[in-house]
């Protein structure tokens, strides 16, 4: 909140009549500003003066929502500009380019690949969110495209690229319902763009033609009354692009000038001029800086398996540690029979590890320590993941009753932990597993082999 | 109210550092703003991407850089000369995998041998890392500094572990720059220069190795060690962490299972190459926009886009 305790008692009545059971109108003032008591506690406040607090008192950037159903998110709503001041909070979403040039074959390619690139990353879906439907001067051919788009069945949210009223009017009408983008207003259609968009208070894309002039033009659309944005960073280069993004945000966020705080669109499609890799690398720069909309120009594993990985990592909070609950967890049905698989109480380490098993099919014991919520090394470098606790662990666990297997499988990071885990643990036969989790199902296969040969 | 631009200046300034010799020779940091913020003041010089190679034949690479490389990668002399002609990075990163003692354990005179004859083939400047294991790469540093006198490298690196004689044989004895390796936290990172500057090593002949990751593994920690360490350097002036930042990138990125996957292994993920090239330039992208001001890669594709993503912010 920006305002001061004088900045809220110039909007009081002055009257001082203690109704709120404060002495003076200025003694109330301050406890509201420093949060602590609420402007509504004053009954003579007038409405205008409210409008004027609830306005002041709005976060600095807007939390939008975009799609529908399934395909609904939030985009925005950020409060800081370095995820350790606090946290990011709504991930930064991709879209894929489709335009109305695209023959039906590669749109239908270019939808197959979004359908096949979906999976599950630590807990999180992991696919393309919107489909950016461009305009390049068919009308027919793009309500066509908007309709194909659609009726694929696709689970997406759209967004609208396009500058014409007349040709939107059109597509809008197979999509309204579905809350989509529409992006495309400048200093020419702002009015017909608003009154297209207003019924349904979609969200409408400003193009950036400089970002001196993208101010000029979030203030008239504001001036309609209009605040359901999202912001154009398009420059002729992708330098100039980095600054309009970054200054967007900075301007929303430090200065707290509100005409800035709204989630932006990158095309990082443009920007890479048909080179998959600068695609890459333009993408990975606006997941850390500022790009809400990151719009690619076709999706595959390639691009997907490090570009979702980072913005999962970007967007988790620092003030929560990511832990699960220490415990023996059964995988796969594990019985009386199967293996034990050590890991540490890291979110992270224990999906990656859990979907490795998982995948694997293999009946599986996870035993999971207390390791102060750390990966592997970290913990063992922490002094929190060593023989003595895992031992201890696996003793006090009960684990010997629910399996008699008595294979202890210790993560490949921490062979040197073996020697010592046999001497605390003379009863279990220590394995070494593999580094990477990813080899554990040939490893798991392997040591169900040899069980079933010494059996 | 009009429209006026978000500038930030700040007091502090990275320090500048020199690798190599020659016309060749590189300089790291030098900059007054946050990576690629040109709008708030002077970003020094331009990030460096290195090329890394090593001592024994890389057997676990993808097949695609083996046969890029061919005989060549059997010897690293050879190796090197071909990546600076072939591939003109701004220097090259020999990593000393030999020396480790799980592996080869090779002695300190045989590693200075082959960094002798590495830097001798080539004008690109030499960034030397040993093998991760402190107690060994003390002693091969010591022996390899020597033997690349006057050179001008950089060596990965000196930890809490090992900094006195690493830091004593590089930054002291014979002339090079310090990389001064601590894992992802701040005032570990402080606390390594400090304890180099009491050693006598000039902050200005270190360079920060603040850790690494994968994208996807861990790598926020990364995010925010780097955002806090440079906002320290330059918004409240502090000495003691202006130093420039490398990241040896593909030490970590073709570890993971993005890359480590054949594609028998899975199917849909497609060619593993390739995967290792995303996953690289995602790594590399993302550590130099948050600060980092050179970063090891090992793909020549990968080389390829960051030279002309860094030249696009030049
Ligand atoms: C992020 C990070 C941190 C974060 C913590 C994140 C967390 N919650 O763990 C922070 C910044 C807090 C941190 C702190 C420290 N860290 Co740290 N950290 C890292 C970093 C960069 C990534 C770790 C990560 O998230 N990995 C991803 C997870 C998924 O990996 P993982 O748990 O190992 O799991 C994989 C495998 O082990 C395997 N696996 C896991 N379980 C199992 C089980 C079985 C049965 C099998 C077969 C396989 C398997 O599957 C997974 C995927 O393949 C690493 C460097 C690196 N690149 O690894 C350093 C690293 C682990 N840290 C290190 C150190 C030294 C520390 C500190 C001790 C530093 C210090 N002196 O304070 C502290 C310890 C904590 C403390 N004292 O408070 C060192 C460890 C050195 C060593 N070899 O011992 C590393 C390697 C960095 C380095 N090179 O110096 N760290
Ligand atoms: S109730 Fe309103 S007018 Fe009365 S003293 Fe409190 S703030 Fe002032």
């Amino acid at each position: 909140m920006a305002l001061t305790g004088l900045d809220i008692f110039k909007l009081t009545p002055k009257k001082n009549c203690k109704d709120c059971g404060f002495p003076t109108c200025l003694a109330f003032s301050m406890k509201v500003a420093a949060g602590a008591m609420e402007i509504e506690k004053c009954p003579y406040m007038s409405d205008e003066a409210l409008e004027k607090l609830s306005e002041a008192t709005a976060p600095p950037m807007k939390a939008l929502k975009v799609g529908n159903g399934d395909c609904e998110f939030k985009l925005g709503g950020e409060t800081v500009l370095f995820r350790h001041e606090k946290t990011f909070v709504n991930r930064n979403r991709f879209a894929v380019m489709f335009t109305d040039e695209l023959s039906d074959g590669h749109i239908e390619a270019k939808l197959d690949n979004i359908k096949k690139v979906n999976y599950v990353r630590i807990g999180e879906d992991m696919h393309v969110e919107i489909a950016a439907l461009k305009y390049m001067g068919d009308k027919d051919k793009y309500v066509n495209l908007v309709k194909k788009v659609k009726e694929s069945g696709v689970s997406l949210a759209y967004m609208l690229i396009c500058e014409d009223p007349n040709v939107l009017q059109e597509a809008l009408e197979l999509v309204k319902n579905e809350n989509p983008i529409v992006y495309g207003v400048n200093n020419e259609n702002y009015e017909a763009m608003v009154n297209l968009v207003k019924d349904n208070k979609l969200p409408l894309g400003l193009k950036c033609e400089g970002i001196e002039e993208l101010y000029n033009l979030v203030e008239k659309v504001q001036g309609l009354d209009y605040k359901e944005l999202v912001l154009g960073t398009e420059g002729p280069t992708a330098k100039e692009t980095f600054k309009n993004a970054v200054q967007i945000r900075r301007m929303a966020l430090k200065d707290q000038d509100r005409k800035f705080g709204y989630p932006s669109v990158v095309f990082a499609n443009e920007l890479a001029k048909d080179n998959k890799y600068m695609e890459v690398a333009m993408s990975s720069l606006f997941t850390l800086k500022y790009g809400s909309i990151i719009v690619l120009e076709d999706i595959d594993y390639a691009k997907a398996l490090p570009l979702f990985a980072l913005r999962q990592n970007v967007y988790t909070d620092p003030q929560r540690p990511m832990r699960v609950e220490p415990d023996v967890y059964p995988v796969n049905g594990a019985d009386e029979n199967s293996p034990v698989l050590v890991t540490v109480d890291f979110a992270l380490t224990y999906f990656i590890v859990a979907g490795e098993v998982e995948r694997s099919k293999a009946p599986t014991w996870l035993a999971i320590p207390d390791a102060g919520g750390y990966s592997v090394l970290t913990a063992w470098a922490a002094g929190k993941f060593g023989a003595m606790s895992i031992a201890k662990f696996i003793k006090e666990s009960g684990i010997a009753d629910k399996t008699k297997s008595r294979k202890l499988v210790l993560p490949g990071l921490v062979a040197v932990l073996k020697g010592e885990l046999e001497d605390e643990l003379p009863d279990w036969e220590i394995v070494v597993g593999p580094e990477e989790a990813m080899h554990l199902p040939k490893f798991l296969k392997q040591l169900s082999q040899e069980e079933a040969a010494n059996a | 109210m009009a429209f006026k631009m978000s500038v930030q200046e700040y007091k502090g300034k990275i320090n500048e550092v020199e690798i190599g010799k020659g016309e060749k020779a590189i300089k790291l940091g030098g900059q007054q703003t946050l990576a690629f913020y040109d709008f708030d003041g002077d970003t020094g010089n331009s990030q460096k991407i290195g090329i890394e190679i090593t001592d024994v034949y890389p057997e676990e690479w993808v097949t695609g850089l083996k046969e890029f490389y061919g005989d060549a990668a059997k010897n690293p002399a050879e190796w090197a000369k071909f990546v600076e002609e072939k591939l003109n990075p701004d220097f090259i990163c020999l990593r000393l995998q030999g020396a480790d003692p799980n592996e080869l354990d090779k002695s300190p005179e045989e590693c200075a041998e082959v960094a002798k004859a590495v830097v001798e083939a080539i004008q690109l400047p030499l960034v030397i890392a040993g093998t991760g294991n402190h107690e060994k790469d003390a002693k091969v540093f010591e022996k390899v500094t020597a033997a690349v006198e006057g050179y001008n490298c950089l060596f990965l690196a000196a930890t809490e572990e090992n900094y006195k004689s690493v830091g004593a044989a590089a930054g002291l004895a014979y002339g090079h720059k310090v990389g001064a390796e601590s894992s992802v936290d701040i005032n570990l990172a402080k606390q390594l220069n400090v304890l180099l500057d009491q050693l006598g090593v000039k902050y200005e002949d270190i360079v920060m190795h603040i850790g690494c990751s994968a994208a996807g593994y861990g790598f926020e920690y990364l995010v925010s060690t780097v955002d806090r360490i440079r906002l320290a350097a330059l918004a409240q002036n502090d000495k003691t962490l202006q130093m420039p930042i490398i990241t040896p990138v593909s030490f970590e990125t073709w570890g993971v299972k993005e890359t480590i996957a054949e594609e028998s292994d899975a199917p849909d993920w497609g060619d593993r190459e390739e995967r290792g090239i995303t996953m690289e330039v995602t790594t590399a992208t993302s550590i130099l926009s948050v600060g980092a001001d050179a970063v090891i890669v090992r793909h020549p594709k990968s080389l390829e886009t960051m030279k002309d993503f860094v030249c696009q912010f030049a």
